[in-house]
């Protein structure tokens, strides 16, 4: 049985003459992780703000575990755990000062707040750290420590603005298990995040905003599907071969096959993968033609993030 | 295995014991610092110490502030009103506290919880008003050293502690006001261009009546002269006064002008704290 822990309907807000939301629809299931993702300005932070109880709405109507989140905020707050884009930890205290400071305010008595805090401490590589303080601490420690922070209660719903922004590689695995291990244990996850591998890694539905609209909502696979087929892919080693692959990649395409000349790569869609590449390698061996790549592209989710909102570094006025 | 939280009672008396067990927290919070970095805090009174040192020592000498001779009494004359100046400049640390926990989206976690959302503000108050006490009484040794005395009774002396607490406490509403106001940190620390001349601008180191007239109209009224010369009387020390109202109602003028900035700031920084969410 599913059923629905953050639901947000034709939500609007504005901040003086720019709609920040307008008409914005989410829905995530319980126990699973919902992705939120958009160019900046998009309004992911907004909706966070206002899911969280710090923002008021215009219009629509939003509901967090069961509450109305500007009519009952207070037993909404009892149930989320948010960690914002900036790492809000007292930099003065030790990483265990921090964790049970906001344990007691999260109104644990004191054993409980300490037990969550070293439990905590020890979830996220911090407990050799334990005792030190904050201040010099790596930007993934801090970060780690802002996350810990927000899952004390281990809440119902989770709600993480871009979590692993400023992460190296194992700073950032560390945060995904960490979310990956709440949600299996029946947390409910909101993320937003302008990594395309995190989404396609962590979420169970991707929701798309552009100019505070809902572009899209879906499966990471099937964003991917939007993108169309898996194309074949050939990287010449020599240019003079140029013409007789793409030849070889034309048999077997199933739309209109791309010659790159100065990446010296021919490719095209197809609809059977496995036997277009035998295929396509049979004849590359067949004319002995000497190739520096040969393979099966998938579309990526940055590609089907491209496609659906422009380039995101471009400048708002310009996408449309 | 979600929400370990318990749910606190939701009765009036549940909520008023939640909400002070959150103030003291919060409070336990600024201890906590106090205990972990004492050099901030030793930074903090650094400037009043090094101003008690350069008037009473290197422009005392020149002052005459009671009309018989340069450098008599100069003491007794200047640190009252360094008290006063003390508490006056206050304010910037608690702005520059509220803004920092703003920017750094501690001010935005706490509202997501279930604590009381005035606990950043009251909080905030009553650490720095405890704050003020401890600078005090660190001046006012520093003040015993260098030979000023208070000729008053114990309760004259205790009231004048009172009123300079009371100006920190108004000045407060002020900060908080500020720090939700600006847009970062470094904003506030601009403050001091604000802050040096409402201290200084006052009775603290000469008399309003030695200044310009329009110069010493403006220092006679400042709440700052008000509470420094409040405080001469109560401590006995030698006060030269104007014919200004605030000036020969002294006292008065301590209690009422804090009264008056905090009926003001008070509600302003309220609504500003309860607007952040617009």
């Amino acid at each position: 049985m599913t059923t629905t822990t953050v639901e947000a309907a034709g939500l609007g807000k504005r901040f003086k003459d720019t709609a920040a939301l307008d008409g914005f629809d989410l829905v995530a299931e319980s126990g699973t992780v919902l992705g939120l993702l958009g160019p900046n300005g998009a309004g992911k932070t907004t909706t966070v703000r206002i899911l969280t109880t710090l923002l008021r709405y215009d219009a629509g109507r939003a509901a967090v575990a069961g509450f109305d989140v500007a009519k009952e905020a207070r037993q909404v707050r009892r149930r989320i755990g948010l960690t914002g884009q900036q790492t809000a930890v007292d930099d003065l205290l030790t990483a265990r000062q921090n964790l049970v400071l906001f344990g007691k305010l999260f109104r644990l008595d004191k054993t409980r707040a300490g037990e969550r805090a070293d439990r905590l401490l020890a979830q996220f590589g911090l407990a050799d750290a334990a005792d030190r303080q904050a201040k010099g601490f790596s930007g993934g420690m801090k970060r780690r420590l802002d996350l810990a922070a927000s899952m004390i209660l281990a809440p119902q719903v989770l709600f993480l603005d871009e979590p692993t922004t400023g992460l190296d590689p194992a700073g950032r695995r560390e945060v995904w298990d960490a979310v990956s291990g709440l949600a299996a244990d029946g947390t409910t996850v909101v993320l937003t995040t302008h990594y395309l591998d995190e989404a396609d890694r962590l979420c169970d539905r991707i929701a798309v905003i552009d100019h505070g609209r809902n572009l899209v909502d879906d499966t990471p696979a099937g964003l991917k599907r939007r993108m169309g087929a898996d194309r074949l892919e050939i990287v010449a080693a020599d240019p003079a071969d140029l013409p007789a692959l793409e030849r070889i990649v034309a048999a077997v395409a199933e739309g209109d096959v791309a010659a790159d000349e100065a990446g010296l790569t021919v490719s095209a869609p197809v609809k059977d993968p496995v036997p277009a590449l035998t295929a396509a390698a049979t004849a590359v061996q067949d004319q002995r033609i000497t190739v520096a790549d040969l393979g099966l592209r998938r579309p990526t989710l940055d590609e089907a993030f491209l496609e659906l909102v422009g380039r995101p570094d471009q400048p708002q006025e310009a996408r449309q | 295995m979600t929400a370990v939280a318990p749910l606190p009672d939701e009765t009036l008396a549940g909520r008023v014991k939640w909400t002070l067990h959150d103030y003291r927290t919060i409070v336990g919070q600024e201890f906590t610092h106090l205990l972990r970095e004492p050099a901030n805090f030793a930074w903090t009174l650094g400037f009043p110490i090094v101003m008690v040192l350069l008037f009473v020592y290197v422009f005392g000498s020149a002052m005459d502030v009671t009309g018989q001779g340069a450098g008599v009494d100069y003491v007794a004359y200047a640190m009252p009103g360094m008290f006063a100046m003390t508490m006056a400049f206050g304010f910037m640390n608690t702005a520059m506290a509220v803004a920092y926990a703003k920017e750094k989206g501690m001010v935005d976690r706490i509202r997501s919880m279930p604590t009381a959302s005035s606990a950043v503000v009251v909080g905030r108050n009553i650490s720095d008003t405890i704050h003020a006490g401890v600078d005090l009484l660190v001046l006012f040794l520093i003040a015993l050293a260098i030979g000023w005395r208070s000729e008053g009774t114990v309760w004259e002396t205790l009231g004048a502690f009172a009123l300079l607490i009371w100006l920190r406490f108004a000045l407060i509403w002020i900060g908080v006001w500020i720090g939700l106001m600006a847009k970062n940190v470094e904003q506030t620390g601009s403050l001091f261009a604000l802050a040096f001349p409402f201290g200084m601008v006052s009775s603290v180191f000469t008399p309003p009546e030695l200044m310009p007239g329009w110069l010493g109209a403006i220092a006679a009224w400042n709440p700052v002269s008000a509470t420094a010369t409040a405080i001469r009387e109560l401590f006995g020390n030698p006060v030269a006064t104007g014919g200004s109202w605030p000036e020969q109602h002294a006292l008065a003028a301590a209690v009422l002008w804090p009264l008056l900035i905090t009926l003001v700031f008070l509600p302003l920084g309220v609504r500003r704290f309860r607007n952040l969410g617009r």
